[in-house]
């Protein structure tokens, strides 16, 4: 039997500072951790006998623009005996947003990371296959950043169909 | 399946570290399967790396019907986003809906009356057969039993119909709202769901007959995609995927919602994890979910009349007849039809069981009307990463029957 107050001081305990915060909305907890440590914590979690977060449900991100670090991206892990719901939060930003892959200690998050590297751009180091997912290959840009633009393309009348069609993308003989 | 060279070297070239070094050589070969085939139920497209007929890699290559639809919440209010919920997991429409609406009720703080709880069940439960009959229809399709879809397909009619009568929509209902639901169902709705809960339990009888222990079918199912229970839980799959390699794991049972606690019904499990546990898994599941809207109904009878939407008058727009009387109901239906209503900074994550498995909603509020950020966790997605495991070494004949017993959603995978 583990409580979350008894996995928060494990945590905090063997972390110290790495662990930032934790915050409590609508009776959900959220640990904020340093992005370094992000996957020792997991780690830790996964494979401590007496906590137990085995099952890892979700790995999600959002996007804070214009401030920086601007993503922040959620775990949602899941201890299967109490059943115990944690979240661990981390940011990170900057021009080339990394962070290290958790795939090594959840495979499950294989195909999620791969998501959120092509939504957001966020390069998951570690990653044994990290391609683009939903987009094609070739695509330009991550389109759930706040900074991508919901509607691109202009529409066409005849009066301005010449310059509009210059600036499309697509193969031109 | 292609054979055009200069495709296949392309192919290779992005995907070479997924194939064995024999694919380098020509020993092995490469095929491509998809998207369009009948039997990825959509549009899937497999790269499978082939030595005979014995299959050596998979390569599942997804994103053919993404839709941006988490984008496209983002430039809606709370409530206008509901409907695209519904164009996720088009055999769930009812659970997406349910899942979402239940994220923005957490967020928003909102109690929602115990009659609309009640419907909420039978609706989601109703859905979950629909969704499973089409699995079974579409799986035994797959496997050379052809009657079967059309048969199940029949059966479905009679949830569609019901969800047309309360709703005015077969499949894109978007009933629930965030506080309830959009109305009352109507007078013959319970009528009509008792005479489905009499004529489903003959029917599935007999599809029980004809697959259960028919030779053909428990050959090309059983000891194929063989996942162990420890291996299902480290890749993440859920719901029947899941429970057929005997995790008792539900999440009506570990994480109750809309009352799911108060309901009797068990969680069938099977014990090979192979392809047919989890036809079996779901086959018992259609009897449980009966069970369930058996219980549920007599409740709603005990709860005729009362409201199906909360009087939270912040979130739920008031009655149309309230306006021609009430200044401020007058106000209100303008600000939340119009600026809808402003959700605190914060986020939730809300899963449910749905026919596939678990179904999250992870919802970001950022002060204002519109959410932040909404992201569906798709158990088809999570799910189908798995296929690679389950497909090695076998016949390719037999990769039709795993993604089969997968049961995937392309809407629900590509988003």
């Amino acid at each position: 039997m583990t409580t979350l107050e008894q996995t928060l001081t494990a945590l905090k305990a063997k972390f110290g500072d790495a662990i930032e915060a934790v915050e409590t909305f609508r009776g959900e907890t959220t640990v904020v951790v340093t992005a370094d440590k992000v996957v020792d914590v997991l780690k830790h979690l996964r494979e401590t006998p007496a906590l137990n977060f085995r099952w890892l449900a979700d790995v999600t991100a959002y996007d804070d623009y214009p401030e920086e670090p601007r993503f922040k991206v959620c775990y949602q892990i899941r201890n299967l005996m109490e059943p115990l719901n944690l979240r661990i939060k981390t940011a990170v930003g900057g021009e080339t947003p990394t962070l290290a892959s958790c795939t090594s200690v959840y495979p499950a998050a294989g195909w999620q990371e791969r998501e959120l590297f092509d939504m957001f751009g966020i390069t998951f180091t570690g990653h044994p296959d990290l391609r683009r997912i939903l987009m094609p290959s070739d695509w330009e840009g991550h389109p759930l950043r706040k900074d991508y633009p919901l509607g691109y393309e202009e529409v066409q009348f005849t009066f301005n169909y010449d310059a509009i069609d210059k600036k499309k993308p697509y193969a031109k003989e | 399946m292609t054979n055009n060279p200069q495709l296949l070297e392309a192919t290779l070239d992005e995907l070479k570290h997924l194939f064995s070094q024999r694919a380098q050589t020509g020993e092995t070969m490469v095929l491509n399967m998809g998207p369009q085939h009948p039997s990825t139920h959509g549009v899937l497209r497999l790269i499978v790396e082939l030595d005979g007929e014995i299959l050596v890699n998979t390569v599942p290559d997804v994103g053919f019907l993404h839709t941006g639809i988490e984008k496209n919440m983002e430039a809606k209010t709370y409530t206008k986003a509901l409907v695209m919920t519904d164009r996720l997991d088009y055999l769930n429409n009812m659970g997406n809906n349910l899942t979402y609406v239940l994220a923005v009720e957490k967020l928003m703080e909102v109690s929602v009356p115990e009659r609309a709880q009640v419907i909420r069940v039978i609706l989601a439960e109703l859905q979950r057969i629909a969704s499973h009959l089409i699995w079974l229809g579409t799986h035994t399709l797959d496997l050379a039993i052809q009657s079967m879809l059309f048969w199940c397909v029949r059966e479905r009619e009679h949830i569609l119909e019901i969800f047309e009568d309360i709703s005015g929509q077969r499949m894109m209902t978007s009933f629930m709202r965030p506080g309830g639901l959009w109305r009352d169902v109507t007078p013959t709705f319970i009528e009509k769901v008792e005479a489905f809960l009499e004529y489903l339990p003959a029917r599935l009888d007999d599809y029980e007959t004809m697959t259960r222990n028919n030779p053909i079918w428990i050959d090309r199912t059983q000891g194929i995609g063989v996942i162990s229970g420890e291996l299902a839980l480290d890749w993440g799959l859920t719901g029947a995927s899941l429970r057929g390699s005997g995790v008792p794991l539900d999440i009506r049972k570990l994480l109750p919602y809309s009352g799911y606690e108060t309901y009797a019904f068990d969680v069938p499990v099977g014990q090979h994890g192979d392809v047919y546990d989890r036809y079996w898994v779901r086959v018992l599941e259609m009897r449980e979910s009966l069970k369930i809207v058996r219980q549920a109904v007599e409740r709603l009878k005990k709860l005729a009349g009362a409201p199906v939407i909360s009087d939270d008058r912040k979130v739920v727009p008031p009655p149309r007849a309230e306006l021609g009387r009430s200044m401020e109901a007058l106000i209100h239906h303008f600000k939340l039809w119009t600026e809808g209503y402003s959700a605190p900074v914060g986020q939730v994550y809300v899963s449910t069981e749905s026919p596939r498995g678990e179904l999250g909603v992870f919802l970001a509020g950022n002060g204002g009307p519109k959410p932040h950020r909404v992201h569906f966790r798709t158990p088809s997605f999570v799910n189908l990463q798995a296929l690679p495991l389950m497909t090695k070494g076998h016949f390719i004949a037999d990769v039709v029957a795993v993604v089969g017993s997968i049961d995937i959603v392309l809407g629900d995978v590509d988003r």
